[in-house]
């Protein structure tokens, strides 16, 4: 293994993308991710590898969009609004099943919003990524060594599935410092013979496209798109448990959030209160197993995030609503603290012990 | 000697409205790259609009892309397969109003692809509407009364707009209304080719065109109207070489 | 001698080949269908034919070929 380095998590995260294989890179400043690109533009060059300062966030998703076509890793990365400009070239990518990271480090919204930490694209990543029935592979890193580790696991599983990965991060762990270590070896790279790399009159000429006027064509290509969902769903649900054995309460949290819900835990375990935590690492497939798995101890389910709710939907469809979920959350850029957290599993658990 | 549809077309009927100019414009370009030997090297980008099913026809690789960016996903390709001859077939409202800022800014950065260009004054695909290219007092959809410029602004000229860019190294601006004029369009396809194959930078033909269909013409008044009216609001010529020039800088 | 042929089944009846003929030898059979419901082009008199090829080269679906 190699030596750990103290390093911020857009860095990280972009170190690891090149690692990884990422040929090209097409970037746009914005606040709180800028670094990516800056550190794109320094390291590209080096590997022989493309960076580019696209003239909008549109043109950099769309040249994501032409590099994918031409079989090579590509990624962009923006903040919040950026993602919003995205959405269109987000559906061609999916509906043309081409594999790149998107990845976007949330700020507060909506409309300009401000520069804080945010998770309030959690919709926009899980459910409205653009127009049309389609998914996005959504990882949700919650420290600088997973800003660097999801990358590597997006661009795999984006080849492997053949649809867009999006890493869900926010300014938090865009901006902080942890070390991080990268792994030395990667999984080789799919061959990829439906790429448009020149036929060589080789082969039929390859046509990269979302365009279907019969409709009856474009039913089966999205029927055949969510049946691969299906598969992705069955092997791919990445999620994180601690201390759910015996909840009575059911924390669940993600991204930067997660580790404070997390101390909140062990300090309400303190007092005697059984809370767990359930921290959801890919946000769609979004691990619903994981849920219902709790409802043999769970009471009471609090969704913690920094929005004004939106995972919570989630967890009340994972368990049928079962028990009553709650939430409890800050939007804006302010991030809850632990003792708030604390607060509220202690009314919980006065409620559930009536 | 026989005149026949050439390799790099795909043998299947077009779906182009009687008389439009497409046609022979997707056979010179097909030229080109039969007499370039290139169609297993190329890949095409075509975006939204009459000319979107071209993947259809262009027997090399082939790229949808998203209406006005076919620019940025050129680029995504040739930067990504630099020894591939990458093109990009558009049309004016996809150019020059919704891809304005991916044309200026390949172009500005001398991207190493080639951009044929249809001007045919109107969106054909979705049933004649202005475009950044319809003429003053054009009727269209949208212009009813005729394109009051006070109203709707001027048409935009691109061949003289992305001229003034430094990355432009080849821009000209062509019609395909008479065999004579058709010749010299495939050798400006030639030459932008010929541009890209020598890492120039952006080359740009834009190619005056017919759309009998929404002009309410037939396909011959249709050409007559290229000749008399387009021709002299978009002269024809070369607006940027620098192929000559020794390197991109002047 | 020079010879143009029409694929009546490509041919969308746009006259364009018709109005460029410098030999005006080319017609629209307005009395024939193709599949498509067009009136496919014609060459009325082929040994007029001067190989020129300006047919070809205005029509815009690959539907006429000449062999000089």
């Amino acid at each position: 293994m190699e030596e750990r380095m103290l390093m911020k998590g857009n860095e990280a995260l972009a170190e690891a993308a090149i690692r990884a294989g990422c040929k090209c890179y097409f970037g746009y400043p914005i606040t709180p991710q800028t670094e990516i690109a800056a550190y794109m533009s320094k390291r590209m060059p080096k590997v022989g590898g493309v960076f580019i300062q696209a003239e909008s966030e549109i043109a950099a998703i769309n040249m994501v969009y032409g590099a994918a076509s031409a079989g090579v890793r590509a990624m962009t990365s923006s903040s919040s609004p950026g993602i919003s400009l995205k959405s269109e070239g987000i559906s061609y990518l999916a509906g043309s099943d081409l594999p790149c990271v998107i990845v976007n480090v949330e700020r507060g919204g909506p409309g300009l919003g401000g520069i804080q930490p945010s998770q309030s694209d959690y919709y926009l990543a899980t459910k409205a990524g653009g127009h049309g029935d389609f998914s996005l592979l959504v990882f949700a890193p919650s420290s600088v060594q997973e800003m660097a580790d999801l990358v590597v696991k997006a661009f795999d599983n984006a080849d492997k599935y053949r649809m867009p990965a999006m890493i869900l991060a926010d300014g938090l762990l865009g901006q902080m410092m942890e070390p991080v270590r990268f792994p030395e070896s990667y999984a080789p790279q799919p061959e990829k013979p439906w790429a448009c790399t020149g036929h060589g009159n080789a082969r039929e000429h390859n046509i990269i496209n979302s365009l279907y006027l019969v409709p009856e064509e474009l039913e089966k290509s999205n029927i055949e798109r969510f049946e691969r969902y299906e598969r992705v769903k069955r092997e791919l649900c990445l999620y994180d448990n601690y201390l759910t054995e015996d909840a009575d309460i059911i924390v669940t949290a993600f991204g930067a959030t997660a580790r404070i819900v997390r101390s909140a835990v062990t300090m309400a375990r303190a007092e005697g209160i059984r809370a767990g935590l359930i921290r959801p690492i890919t946000l769609w497939p979004f691990p619903a197993q994981a849920y219902r798995d709790a409802l043999s101890t769970a009471k009471a389910y609090l969704s913690v995030e920094m929005n004004m709710g939106q995972m919570v939907d989630d967890v009340k469809l994972a368990i049928e609503c079962k028990r009553p979920v709650h939430f409890f959350g800050h939007t804006g850029g302010i991030v809850p603290t632990p003792a708030e957290v604390l607060a509220q599993l202690r009314a919980i658990n006065e409620q559930i012990g009536k | 000697m026989l005149y026949t549809r050439p390799k790099s077309l795909c043998d299947v009927p077009l779906h182009f409205c009687p008389g439009c100019s497409h046609g022979i414009v997707h056979r010179i370009v097909a030229e080109v790259m039969d007499e370039m030997g290139i169609v297993g090297d190329t890949i095409g980008v075509c975006p939204v609009g009459c000319a979107v099913m071209s993947y259809d026809y262009f027997a090399c690789d082939m790229i949808e892309a998203a209406h006005g960016r076919a620019p940025a996903v050129a680029t995504g390709v040739k930067r990504s397969r630099p020894d591939k001859f990458v093109f990009t077939y558009q049309g004016d409202g996809d150019l020059a109003a919704i891809g304005t800022a991916e044309t200026v800014h390949s172009a500005t950065r001398g991207e190493n692809i080639t951009v044929i260009f249809i001007n045919n004054t109107i969106y054909g695909m979705t049933g004649g509407q202005m475009a950044p290219t319809t003429l003053p007092g054009q009727v269209t959809q949208t212009t009813p009364y005729g394109r009051d410029p006070k109203v709707a602004g001027y048409p935009v000229r691109v061949c003289e707009m992305v001229s003034t860019l430094t990355g432009t190294a080849y821009a000209e601006r062509v019609a395909v209304d008479s065999p004579q004029h058709i010749r010299a369009a495939k050798k400006a396809i030639r030459k932008a080719f010929d541009t890209q194959a020598a890492g120039k930078g952006f080359s740009i033909v834009e190619i005056l065109s017919t759309c009998p269909t929404n002009w309410g013409m037939t396909p011959v008044q249709a050409v007559e109207r290229v000749r008399n009216e387009m021709i002299p609001y978009y002269p024809l010529g070369v607006y940027k070489d620098i192929t000559e020039v020794a390197d991109n800088d002047q | 001698m020079a010879e143009m042929r029409v694929d009546r089944d490509r041919c969308k009846g746009c006259g364009l080949c018709v109005d460029v003929c410098p030999k005006k030898i080319i017609t629209i059979r307005r009395d024939i269908r193709n599949q498509k419901g067009y009136s496919p082009a014609e060459c009325t008199d082929v040994s007029k034919c001067i190989g020129c090829a300006m047919c070809f080269m205005m029509c815009p679906d690959q539907a006429i070929e000449v062999e000089k």
